[in-house]
């Protein structure tokens, strides 16, 4: 029988949404919107002395492809230094997930947004500009061509 | 299971399988042969066919044409009216917002052709207004197709009103009456319409056969051209087991309406009292009386439809929903995801609203897959709340 739109990866995270809940002390908080589709997805870390993210939550109002994304992004990101975090592309959340329907790729980039958007906000809340994680960001494409969407 | 999805299509009647099946196996002559019995067998079955939807619609048989699918219905009744010689000077067309795909997206080759589309705007209910309808309609106005119920929030327009003024008018009268048929009497002399299209898989027949009601004198030109069957209008060899199988559907539902349809209603009542009294931040859609029978249609705040659509599913309850994330998930882009414009239609809000949910009863529906409903959406929508960014309450 036909497994339906969404792989079985994608199905258990929907399920069994790993990190689902907030972060009262968090020190960097980020969240984006899909006008396309009314989505929303908020993201919260932290990340201590050392720049390395000890605690990640989400929440997210949307459809299954976008809580599944949200999901498993915080999954790819705990433990790692704020430099490899901002690594993390979407096409490597949609992998990890098995694959998304083309049409839901978007909410794939939301997640990888709303993470960026956090580490934006953990600078600013440091005193830093944080338009360097726009340069980071961009440094690291240089070094990995590959990229996401 | 729960099946609550009926306006997608119906369980088939058990006896009309049972008529279907000698035309699937033994007996399939093509009608036009008529020079042996296999053929004329097929010809009489889809003639009695005929002579059953014609009753069930209080029409005459030669004012039925058969066709596929409601959608076929739709789009002969639209292009076959416009594009016939004796109105083409007539280049304005009255629909409603709230109309099925498959009247809207036909039109748009015939805007990019000089015609004028006017579409009426419906209220919070999903009722156009009928003193508006009276003012839009003009001299060159080809035809009105305003639909008889709506799959999305189940309200019901005023149909046979919408027919006075379009007899007054001189206007040509289309209603899509997909859903409806089976559930609520349609009769073509009482609705004053010149053309209804009808599908047999909404009430108890199977898919692939519908008809469209084409008045006598009302003149249509073809869609498909082929071989002359169903007096020229739709050619194509006849799809006869389904044929067969929608009229005896239509006998039923003519005999037996009465006594199903008071139950789909209490059980209707008894989901939507329910749901009245489960959450202050659910929002029923569509009219709250003029509704199509066992039709119950919501949204949640802080909830997005597909979510909800998905694990109503996991739990064996399947519903639709008008949200842009289930709008079309095999598309190519994300482009193709389209807020229901039904939704937006009735003026609900985008920011709060991500999607409505739609349970559509049918003859079989149970008490059991009632409460099945009633006991398991609290324990969703309290997950699903949990998850939203954009639920802050402590209730």
């Amino acid at each position: 029988m036909s497994k339906g739109p969404y792989s079985e990866k994608v199905m258990d995270h929907f399920m069994n949404p790993r990190n689902m809940g907030e972060i009262e002390s968090a020190n960097a908080v980020g969240e984006v919107g899909n006008p396309a589709c009314g989505d929303v997805m908020k993201i919260f870390l932290d990340i201590d002395d050392d720049g390395i993210v000890t605690e990640v939550k989400f929440k997210t109002f949307g459809c299954g492809a976008a809580i599944a994304s949200s999901s498993m992004a915080t999954e790819l990101i705990k433990g790692k230094r704020v430099e490899e975090v901002l690594a993390l592309t979407n096409q490597s959340i949609v992998e990890s997930l098995g694959g998304l329907p083309p049409a839901k790729i978007h909410c794939s980039v939301m997640a990888e947004e709303a993470i960026e958007a956090a580490l934006k906000d953990y600078y600013e809340r440091k005193g830093e500009d944080p338009s360097i994680v726009d340069k980071m960001k961009e440094n690291i494409k240089k070094d990995n061509p590959e990229g996401g969407n | 299971m729960a099946f609550l999805d009926n306006a997608a299509g119906t369980r088939p009647d058990e006896r009309v399988v049972e008529k279907m099946l000698p035309f699937i196996k033994e007996q399939y002559g093509n009608p036009s042969a008529h020079f042996y019995p296999l053929g004329r067998e097929s010809f009489e079955a889809v003639a009695l066919a005929r002579q059953q939807v014609a009753e069930f619609l209080g029409a005459k048989e030669d004012e039925i044409v058969f066709t596929s699918c409601g959608t076929e219905s739709n789009n002969l009744a639209l292009k076959g009216a416009l594009n016939h010689p004796s109105r083409k000077d007539k280049k304005h067309v009255v629909i409603s917002e709230v109309e099925h795909f498959s009247i809207q997206n036909p039109l748009i080759d015939y805007l990019n052709k000089g015609y004028e589309i006017t579409k009426l705007k419906v209220d919070e209910t999903g009722l156009i207004n009928i003193e508006e309808l009276k003012s839009v309609i003009r001299e060159d106005t080809a035809l009105v197709s305003i639909m008889f119920g709506n799959p999305e929030i189940g309200t019901m327009q005023y149909s046979d009103e919408i027919g006075k003024v379009c007899r007054e008018k001189g206007v040509l009268y289309h209603i899509d009456a997909v859903d409806g048929a089976g559930h609520v009497k349609i009769d073509v002399n009482e609705l004053n319409c010149d053309l209804l299209s009808i599908a047999a898989q909404n009430f108890y027949g199977p898919r692939g056969a519908a008809a469209l009601y084409v008045r006598e004198g009302v003149k249509l030109v073809s869609v498909l051209q082929g071989g002359h069957q169903e007096n020229g209008l739709r050619s194509g060899s006849e799809n006869v087991a389904a044929i067969v199988g929608m009229g005896e559907a239509a006998r039923i539902a003519r005999e037996e309406m009465d006594d199903y349809v008071p139950e789909m209603k209490r059980l209707q009542k008894k989901l939507w009292e329910a749901l009245s009294n489960m959450f202050d931040f659910l929002h029923f859609t569509g009219h709250p009386d003029r509704r199509l029978p066992g039709h119950v249609s919501f949204w949640i705040e802080y909830i997005e439809g597909e979510s909800l659509l998905m694990w109503l599913s996991l739990k064996g309850i399947y519903a639709a929903s008008g949200s842009a994330c289930s709008s079309n998930i095999l598309a190519e882009d994300e482009e193709d995801l389209v807020a229901s414009p039904v939704l937006t239609a009735v003026g609900v809000p985008d920011d709060v609203c991500a999607g409505s949910i739609t349970f559509t009863m049918s003859k079989y529906t149970t008490e059991e897959e009632v409460d099945k409903v009633i006991d398991e959406l609290p324990g969703i929508v309290k997950k699903l709340c949990e998850m939203s960014p954009a639920y802050n309450r402590n209730d």
